[in-house]
């Protein structure tokens, strides 16, 4: 900001160009040096819990671990692992069904809810809470509520379907269903916070579009499809890099939903989950580290693609 | 100036919060007023009354050792502990199992006890023999042996009576058990008649030791499932399932087989003593020896204390462990009822707590029980059977691929 302000100011103030450029000079100099003391706990913080682990992972992943922290180097081993890992291979496949449902459903479900509830309607703070309860709510306390309803003797989904006269399927031991019945769990629980992120943008699309459009007499669809829907774009788009890297990080539902021993665990572990799995329980974690820097890059060239590929659909006014 | 004060608090502040949080945790008590703190790790919920009435009793012969206990369930306690351990921050003492024993001890994280035991004419022969051996790695004892556990064959006396059948008792083999689950199934009532649990300890490895196989070999270098014993045993305990006597394993994720039994859905099933707690509450439930195969045999297991080797107060954690051995806490144990304590000649009081159940069904065990096979990769072999015998158990593959596949993955694990 300073940068533009600056010759504007010694220009006017020729006479005295050179004093007023050096005050604002050394001016820049100790604005910039608060600034980042301010930000320096943050920066400090960002360092040591997120960029050095992340430079420590990296590092790992070229090692195998023994027990109680003794490690050594092995090169490229654990990337060949990588190669060869039909569990890994599984894992891949079960996130990217999970991110294919989860994520385009999501999106479409909380724009329809957030337009709704931008509506002139009753009760609509009511509605707003509601839908935003599950973000607020402990994912495990999420999860084991869901397990219960879905229990396939005494849950109240088959029990409903025994009403009339329907024996329910195991939802989540079921192998071929169990993926599907957690993918419903995080549609429903990720509602509430796209919709808020959706309703600021709505409220930040400026009136007059639409009582333009009245006067021309537009329907409340093409209303919808050429005002709401292309002045969001830019919402949209910043949700879905955020789901999508949120979808592909999927773990404590897997975890607490399905069982350690449950037949149905292959057909769900995410890529997390299997991360998980040989960090903690096998103790495996130069592997472990591998998978990470795997998951890492997979979700650094997806972002770069959704970054390019915005030009095409995204429009900041 | 002021301006200049504020900002640098800020910072010293904001680095400070920081970096306070791990300093803590590492330091376990200090010095002030004389007094030193120790701190006591375990898992089980269910025995914090005994454990803090043991505390209230040995604080009356050491008031200046303070115990601090720290409770982490069992899913993460090995987990916490490997993380803690890499960081040399082990609480000063704490609970330890069979199956990572080796692996601690080998990995000098906790202390061996033999020497300070000497010095302090501490006996060992106060608790059974195999439990000892459990703990002796390269000849150095590392944990003194808390309490123990067998299996029984828990039953459902409702069940029994409905159907005409007698209850079980010592003459049991493997085909009465198969008769009887038989006669006790019953699928309108929505009742079966056993539940053939995945588990290793009141499951598959009871069945394979009462068939004359093993799980490791004597020397640990090879695992032993895919022999022929091992694979008609296990053949033995998915026939419940295959022949409609037992809930399936899907069915037995969705509702704990321990929940389906003490809700009368289960007329008979393998479990332990850890479970007196929670069946005593049936007077329905009661419980006998387990069954024979070719002989008899059930497995044994218990747990111990140990001392964490990066403990500041070493002479203060041995003074604890020895008190959590003596025979004033292990009646304390059994007095709760909780679990039965090692203390040769202190299982009487535990039979006692529980009068209504036939609690001696699991003392008798003792006599013919092999201890939970222990070595360096334990934990690891135990994933593998999770991963692959749920595979057999869900009659996704065959018990004979079942048992190659285990078999390769824990001599994998064997050879590290």
């Amino acid at each position: 900001m300073t940068l533009k302000e600056v010759p504007l100011q010694t220009e006017v103030k020729s006479a005295k160009r050179i004093k007023v450029s050096s005050l604002a000079k050394t001016r820049k100099r100790s604005d910039y040096f608060w600034a980042y003391l301010m930000i320096a706990p943050t920066m400090l913080g960002l360092f040591i819990f997120y960029l050095w682990p992340i430079v420590q992972n990296f590092y790992f992943s070229f090692t195998e671990w023994g027990a109680f922290g003794q490690y050594e180097w092995t090169g490229l081993d654990n990337y060949k692992r990588l190669l060869e890992d039909a569990t890994l291979l599984q894992a891949f496949k079960n996130t990217s069904i999970y991110i294919i449902f989860t994520v385009p459903i999501g999106i479409f479900l909380s724009i329809i809810v957030a337009v709704l509830l931008n509506q002139n309607i009753k009760g609509k703070s009511i509605y707003r809470t509601l839908y935003f309860l599950p973000v607020i709510t402990m994912p495990a306390a999420i999860a084991m509520v869901w397990k219960w309803l879905y229990n396939a003797d005494y849950g109240m989904f088959n029990y409903l379907l025994s009403l009339v006269g329907i024996e329910g399927p195991q939802w989540v031991s079921d192998p071929k269903i169990a993926l599907y019945s957690i993918i419903a769990v995080a549609i429903w629980s990720g509602i509430g916070y796209n919709m808020v992120i959706f309703l600021s943008g709505l409220q930040g699309i400026p009136k007059m579009y639409y009582e333009a459009a009245e006067i021309d007499g537009a329907g409340p669809v093409t209303v919808f499809f050429k005002i709401t829907l292309p002045l969001l774009s830019p919402v949209i788009f910043f949700v879905s890099i955020m789901s999508l890297i949120g979808a592909f990080q999927v773990f404590d539902l897997i975890f607490m939903m399905i069982g350690k021993s449950s037949t149905a665990l292959e057909s769900t572990q995410s890529i997390v989950y299997l991360f998980y799995q040989h960090a903690f329980v096998l103790n495996d974690k130069g592997y472990a580290a591998a998978i990470a820097v795997l998951l890492l890059a997979v979700i650094l060239i997806i972002t770069a693609i959704q970054m390019v590929l915005q030009k095409k659909w995204v429009h900041y006014d | 100036m002021k301006k200049w004060i504020i900002m640098l608090l800020t910072v010293v502040l904001g680095v400070i919060g920081l970096s306070g949080c791990s300093d803590s945790d590492t330091a376990s008590g200090g010095d002030k007023d004389g007094k030193v703190e120790i701190t006591y790790g375990f898992w089980d919920k269910k025995q914090v009354p005994a454990i803090e009435e043991i505390i209230k009793l040995f604080n009356e012969k050491y008031p200046d050792i303070q115990v601090k206990t720290e409770i982490t369930p069992y899913g993460q306690y090995f987990q916490k502990l490997e993380t803690a351990a890499t960081g040399g921050a082990l609480p000063d003492v704490l609970w330890m199992n069979g199956a990572h024993v080796v692996q601690y001890a080998k990995g000098k994280v906790i202390l061996p006890l033999s020497e300070m035991a000497e010095k302090d004419n501490y006996s060992l022969d106060n608790y059974p023999e195999s439990l000892i051996d459990l703990y002796t790695v390269d000849g150095n004892i590392y944990g003194i042996p808390k309490d123990y556990d067998t299996t029984g064959l828990w039953y459902n006396k409702k069940i029994f009576d409905e159907a005409g059948v007698a209850y079980p008792d010592e003459t049991w083999d493997w085909e009465k058990l198969k008769e009887a689950a038989k006669q006790l199934n019953d699928q309108e009532k929505g009742i079966w008649g056993y539940a053939a649990l995945m588990g290793n300890q009141g499951g598959y490895y009871d069945f394979i030791w009462q068939n004359g196989g093993y799980i490791i070999s004597e020397d640990g270098k090879s695992a032993g499932f895919d022999k022929p014993e091992a694979i008609e045993a296990l053949e033995y305990n998915v026939s419940f399932i295959k022949e409609g006597l037992s809930p399936t394993q899907a069915q037995m994720t969705e509702t704990a087989a321990s929940e389906l039994f003490s809700s009368g859905k289960i007329a008979m099933m393998f479990d332990g003593p850890w479970m007196v707690p929670e069946y005593k509450k049936n007077p329905d439930l009661d419980v006998a020896v387990v069954p024979q195969g070719k002989k008899r045999a059930v497995s044994i297991h218990g747990l111990s204390n140990v001392i964490s080797s990066n403990t500041k107060h070493k002479e203060e954690a041995w003074k604890f462990v020895q008190f959590l051995g003596s025979k004033e806490a292990a009646e304390v144990f059994a007095k709760t009822g909780t679990v039965i304590p090692a203390f040769n000649g202190t299982q009487d009081a535990w039979k006692e707590s529980v009068p209504n159940l036939n609690l001696q069904a699991f003392i008798d065990g003792a006599e013919y029980s092999v201890p939970l096979p222990s070595v360096e990769n334990t934990g690891e072999i135990w994933q593998y059977e999770t991963d692959v015998l749920k595979k057999a158990w869900s009659e996704e593959i065959s018990i004979e691929e079942a048992a190659e596949e285990l078999t390769k993955k824990a001599n994998e694990a064997l050879s590290k």
